[in-house]
This record gives structure tokens, sequence and C-alpha cells, in this order.
């Protein structure tokens, strides 16, 4: 069938009398038809056999979204999005849709894989070749589930977690980002198609790293991902997203939403390497990443802790915060944000301290390079009631070449007279000296670039889980490359 | 090992060197004296190729070959050690990570075996240890935070794990007290060997009591005014540039 014919057909069915009764069980469409309406929102809905108080959830979201204005304060720029041309479900490619092997995979891909030193197995996944994985990582996938389920650790699909634990997720989904937070959440809300859920139990110090890598088979969870980690009383988690690797990806438009709730005395730490393409030169065809990440510290003495590594994307808008309401509860922000070329990025957090004596701290290391036009945002909002709150703030530029731009916009609110907030901004650039005095040692220019940069990133870098962050250090240089010279 | 022929080079379009000859053969230590603004320090970066350091005549030959066209970290590998004057600080970057970059760059370049991890670090402990540097140095970032003395020891640290076959000191000895000046020529003096050869830029003669060159020559005005054995070094001290700074530079 082409396409055309197929849109044709579905449009048809979702339209037709059939849907108003139900509509849920026989739907053999493998993709909702362009555009977005009402009646996509219960198409996905019902593809996915979700509960009656979800969808009208999702709906409401919808209507909402309808009527919000596009976020217009963030300095990045690209023509309006048309929302009508994207598909908004589509269900997990067949085997025969995909590669049959590397053979058949874009040499640069494969190439930039080498260079990040990545396993044939983990080549084979990211690219989205048509391999049966139960040898390998199913079996390890086994082997941590048993040990995740031992100490009542739920991690699974979103979906699948409404069917395990319904009353959590509707407990905890959308009460860090409401429905109407912003535009793009909104529009995650109406359509989002999967995503993690976590769950750990009262005083379980999760046995390990949790990271999508363990999800393999729900690694195409699609353009609106949506995450939801709720850490109980005296817990610990901490939980990998992303990859170094170039994500192969034909969407466009990516709006995420990432809720974390940590309760009394409970510590998440939220780790990212996004790396998603960045477009040609001139950004073309790059992706859009439009993520709502928010975290909530609801207990007294509780933690929540983000740290980024940003390479990829053409526009990157993304603010992961934390909301700090219980008394002595810490929210932490370690960001590396990286752009070359065409590339722009308006990144950074807000804190929002609510209970007494909350601390919060912000390392923002951002790298620009090429034309690229980078910007950092941060909110420190201290309420009133905040007695002895406090913030440290540093946020350091480094620009490479002089087509680059690097800014930084601050915004400070404080309304308790004894919180103290200290705010430390630099702005450098790697000197002819430091690149001459590296290669006269023998270092060839990118590998000193790259050796600046990432001795710039240090503290960040050292808050990421050990192999990430030796992948991440990899990455530093393979995304500055063509950078200089 | 190093034969300079009527080199002549420019920056920003000035004509800096102009016309200088040098043969420097293995194992030898050749001093090199004059005024500010001689061009010493740019003979050092051209040597090394410093980008803006233009060759406009004359030929560089280095072991048999020319090295005009080659980038810095060429020259580096094929043996070439410039202790620089001011030492760079890279911040956030450990010494011992710059290191073993550079050990391993190096080696790639030569078609070499990298080291690893226990490889590099007990050849570096070895070259601590004959240096009696402390470990600890190893641990800071490149060069920041360090006194000045810290700086050019670091320097020589860097020369002995890399073990140059050229080695071409920058006026090593400004900024540094008696006792550090000892100590760092100390650590010049122990990489001493018939294969290497060294030549030492200063302005004053008092490096030369501890770093015993085989020649002296009198960088001025662009040019090698004059050569001699270590006693024109004491004759300079004496005397001054005067004579060798004629009405061009005054």
């Amino acid at each position: 069938m082409s396409a055309t014919a197929e849109t044709v057909e579905q449009v048809h069915s979702i339209s037709g009398e059939k849907y108003k009764y139900g509509f849920v069980t026989d739907i053999a469409a493998d993709k909702a038809p362009k555009g977005l309406s009402e009646d996509i929102v219960r198409f996905i809905s019902a593809k996915k056999g979700e509960p009656e108080w979800l969808l009208d959830w999702r709906l409401k979201a919808y209507r909402r979204w309808l009527e919000m204005p596009e976020p217009q304060w963030s300095k990045v720029q690209f023509p309006p999005i048309d929302y009508q041309q994207y598909h908004y479900y589509s269900a997990p490619k067949s085997d025969d849709d995909r590669p049959k092997s590397l053979d058949e995979v874009d040499p640069e891909l494969l190439a930039t894989y080498e260079k990040l030193g990545i396993p044939i197995k983990e080549q084979e996944v990211l690219a989205g070749v048509a391999v049966d994985y139960v040898f390998d990582s199913v079996s390890v996938a086994t082997t941590f589930k048993k040990k995740l389920e031992e100490v009542g650790v739920i991690f699974c699909p979103i979906s699948e977690a409404l069917e395990r634990c319904p009353d959590l997720v509707r407990k905890y989904l959308g009460t860090v980002v409401p429905v109407a937070d912003n535009k793009h959440a909104c529009l995650n809300s109406a359509v989002f198609t999967d995503g993690s859920f976590v769950y750990i139990p009262p005083g379980v110090r999760c046995p390990m790293e949790l990271s999508t890598y363990f999800r393999i088979n729900e690694m195409n969870t699609g353009q609106f991902e949506r995450t939801l980690i709720v850490a109980d009383k005296g817990s610990y988690v901490s939980y990998l997203e992303g990859c170094t690797a170039p994500m192969r990806d034909e969407n466009q438009l990516h709006a995420a939403v990432v809720e974390l709730v940590a309760l009394d005395d409970a510590e998440i730490k939220y780790s990212t390497v996004q790396n998603w393409y960045p477009g040609d030169e001139d950004g073309k065809g790059g992706i859009y990443n439009f993520v709502t990440k928010r975290g909530a510290c609801r207990g007294k003495n509780s933690k929540i802790s983000w740290t980024q590594v940003e390479t990829g994307s053409a526009i990157t808008w993304k603010y992961p915060s934390c909301i700090l309401q219980g008394d002595n509860s810490v929210g932490e922000f370690y960001s590396i944000a990286i752009t070359n070329n065409a590339q722009q990025a308006d990144t950074g957090t807000k804190m929002i301290h609510l209970g007494k004596n909350t601390t919060s701290r912000i390392i923002s290391k951002g790298i620009s390079a090429g034309k690229s036009d980078q910007t950092y945002r941060g909110l420190v909002k201290i309420s009133p009631k905040a007695e002895g709150a406090r913030n440290y703030t540093q946020c350091d530029s480094l620009l490479i070449g002089d087509k680059c731009g690097a800014h930084t916009v601050p915004y400070i609110e404080s309304k308790n007279k004894n919180a103290i907030v200290e705010h430390e901004a630099t702005t450098s650039t790697i000197s002819e000296v430091q690149l001459f005095y590296l290669r006269q040692r023998g270092i060839p220019e990118e590998a000193a670039v790259a050796l600046v940069v990432n001795g710039f990133c240090r503290e960040v870098m050292q808050q990421l889980p050990m192999e990430f962050a030796v992948e991440a250090q990899k990455l530093v240089g393979i995304s500055l490359e063509g950078s200089v010279g | 090992m190093l034969e300079i022929k009527d080199l002549h080079a420019a920056v920003d379009g000035k004509e800096i060197l102009k016309g200088v000859n040098l043969t420097v053969n293995p194992g030898e230590v050749h001093a090199i004296m004059g005024p500010n603004g001689s061009g010493k320090s740019t003979l050092s970066y051209v040597l090394a190729g410093r980008d803006g350091y233009e060759v406009t005549g004359g030929r560089i030959i280095y072991e048999g070959e020319d090295l005009t066209d080659l980038d810095p970290e060429e020259r580096a590998a094929k043996g070439i050690f410039l202790a620089f004057q001011y030492p760079v600080e890279i911040p956030g970057v450990p010494n011992s990570t710059f290191l073993n970059e550079a050990v391993n760059a190096v080696r790639r370049y030569r078609g070499e075996d990298e080291l690893d991890k226990i490889q590099f670090v007990k050849m570096l402990r070895a070259k601590t240890k004959e240096l009696n540097m402390s470990d600890e140095m190893l641990k800071r970032a490149v060069n920041v935070g360090f006194s000045g003395g810290e700086k050019k020891r670091n320097e020589v640290l860097q020369m002995a794990v890399l073990e140059p076959k050229l080695a071409i000191l920058d006026e090593t000895d400004s900024g540094l007290d008696i006792d550090a000046l000892k100590i760092v020529s100390e650590g010049v003096n122990a990489l001493r060997s018939p294969e290497r050869s060294t030549l030492v830029i200063t302005h004053y003669q008092r490096l030369l009591d501890y770093i015993v060159p085989d020649k002296v020559h009198v960088l001025a005005q662009g040019r090698i005014q004059k050569t001699g054995g270590k006693e024109l070094a004491l004759e300079l001290e004496e005397k001054g540039y005067a004579d060798f700074v004629g009405e061009e530079a005054a």
C-alpha cells in the first residue's frame, strides 16, 4: 500500500463511525496519520489500551495546548513549527524495515561508533539493526530485572506501569510538570508515546545504575517520551538517560517530559548524555529538542541532582529544575553544553527554594564553536519562607573561534533577607599559546582542543558515573571536530 | 643534528631573524645569548613551528630533513622539545593526563605501541624519582597555581618524559631564584647525553655556570654576531652587548 493510500485509509478508519463507540481493539495501523487532533489523541490512548482517566488527562492537555502560545522568551530561532506535518504515533519498526546488518548502516555513523569505542553488539542496537538480542542483552537484562525485583524496585515502560501499578502512576503523573506547564510539555502530555517508570520503595538503595541501555527493546519510544521516577522515603537511585552515540531518528521534533519525585530523605541522581543529530553544517535536518525536566524534593532532607552533557540537536531548549519543598532539601545542576556549526542551545536550570535551609548548586559549562549560539538561562528563586536558603551558581563559557556566541542570563528572585545567593561567571577562549604548548608536546591540534575543553568541563565530568564519563570525554573531542584550523 | 642556514623569519610581516647560521652536533650544548629583542625567543618559536612565525628565507635542517613545512606536533614527535619561558596553564587537566596524552601521541606518530596506564605510571614514577620531584605535582592541573620554580621544574619533567633529541631551553632561568636555578639546572644536566643536543637561550651568564655549554653564540639584530667557547659568556657578562648593538637598534 502506498503511503498516501495508507494515510487515507487510516483517516477514514479513525474518523469513521466505529471510533465513537470505543474504537479500542482492532486497529491494525502501525502509524497514525499525519497531524494532531482530538481523534489522534484518542487513537494513541486506544492503541495503548489506556484507562479512561488517562485519556481524559490527555484530552485536557490537548485542549490546553491548542490555546497556549509558543514560548517566545528563549534566544533560539527557528521557523514556526507546523504541528500538522508530524505523525504522532508509530508502532516500533518491524524487522523487515530495519537494516539487516551493519553493512547497511551509514558508514559515517559507524565511524563515530568506532571512535567512541562502542562494542559491535551495541552498535547494532544503536543503529537499529534487526538482530536477535536474546543471547546478549536480554539475558543480561533478565539478571538485572531479577535483582531489581528482589528489592522491590519497579523499572519498566510507563505503559507497562499503568497495568502493574496504576495507582502509583496516577498519584504522581503530572504532579511535578503540570499538564499546562508550557506548550511543549503540554503537547507531550497529550500525545506521549512511552518512556520509563521507576519506583524505589522506602529505604531501598537501588542496587545498580538504571540505564535505558537495559531496555533495548523499548528504545524506539518515539519523540514524545515521558519519564516518571519516584523515590520513596529514604531511598536512593541513579538513573542514566541517553547515550553518547549519535541517535538515529527520523523525528525532528522531540518534546520529552521527565518528572522526579523525592520523598523524605530520598535521593535521585539523574544523568543525561544527549547526542541527537545536530543537522548538517547549517543545522538542516537536525533535531529540535524541547524538553521539560523537573524534580520535586518533596520530603525533608531529600536531594535531586541533575547532570547533563548536551552535544547534539540542532536546537536545545531545556532547563532541568528542582523544586526544593522539603526542609533541608538539596538541588544540584551540573551541565556541559557543547554547540558547534549552526547549533543553538538555550539551557540552564531553575532552583525554587520553598523549604527552610534548602541549598542548591549550579555548575554550568558552555562551549561554543563554529557559528553556534548558546545561552545559559537560570532562575534562582527564594520564597519568603525559605529561611536559611543558600545557592551557589557558577557559569563558565568557553568560546572557540570568533563566529560563535555565548550568553549568560541569570535571574535571581530572593524574597528572604537571610538567603545567601552567589553567582560567578566567566567567559574565556582557548588561547593560541595553549594550543601551541600542547602541540609542542606532540598532541595534535584537535586532540589539544579536546584536552583543553575536557579540562574546562572537569568539575561536571566528575559528577558522571564512571563508564559514562569515559565515553563523554571522547564525545567532547568528536563534537568539536573541525572547529579549529 | 641541527643545521640552520641563512634563516630569515618574520612576525606580523616584520623581519626578526635576518640570516641566522648555526650548526649543532649530537651531544653538544650551545648557548645563545643576546640582548632583549635580538630574536632569541623568535628563533626558538621558529624551530618549534609556532603559527605566525613565518620562515621567509633559508632552511632548518634537522637530522637531514627540512622542518619548514612540519606542524609543531610533528616536530615534537621527531624529537624537538621547547622548554617555555612562560609555561602555559591548562586548567582542569591533570599533569599526568597531559603527559600521558603527549607520550602516546608521540608514540602513535612514530608507529610505536601506546603505553597502557600501568606502563605509563611506572615510567612516570621512575622519572620523578630520577629528578627528585614529588608525585603530588602530577595530580595538579598543568601549571595552574604553580610557583615560578615549579613551572620550570615541570618543563624539565616533561623533557625527561618525552626524551627529546633536541632540547631548546628558552630563558629557563628567568624568574628563578638561585636555589630554583640550581635544581632546574641539575635536572637539565641529568638529561645530558651523547645523543641529545641542547640549545640554551639566555640573557645572563649565571645559568651557564650550571649548564656548561660547548659553544656560546651572540644573537643580536637577527643574526649570530659572534661564536666562541664558554669563556665568551664571561666576557659578555663583563662588557655587555654594546659591541653588538649597532646604530640600527640604538
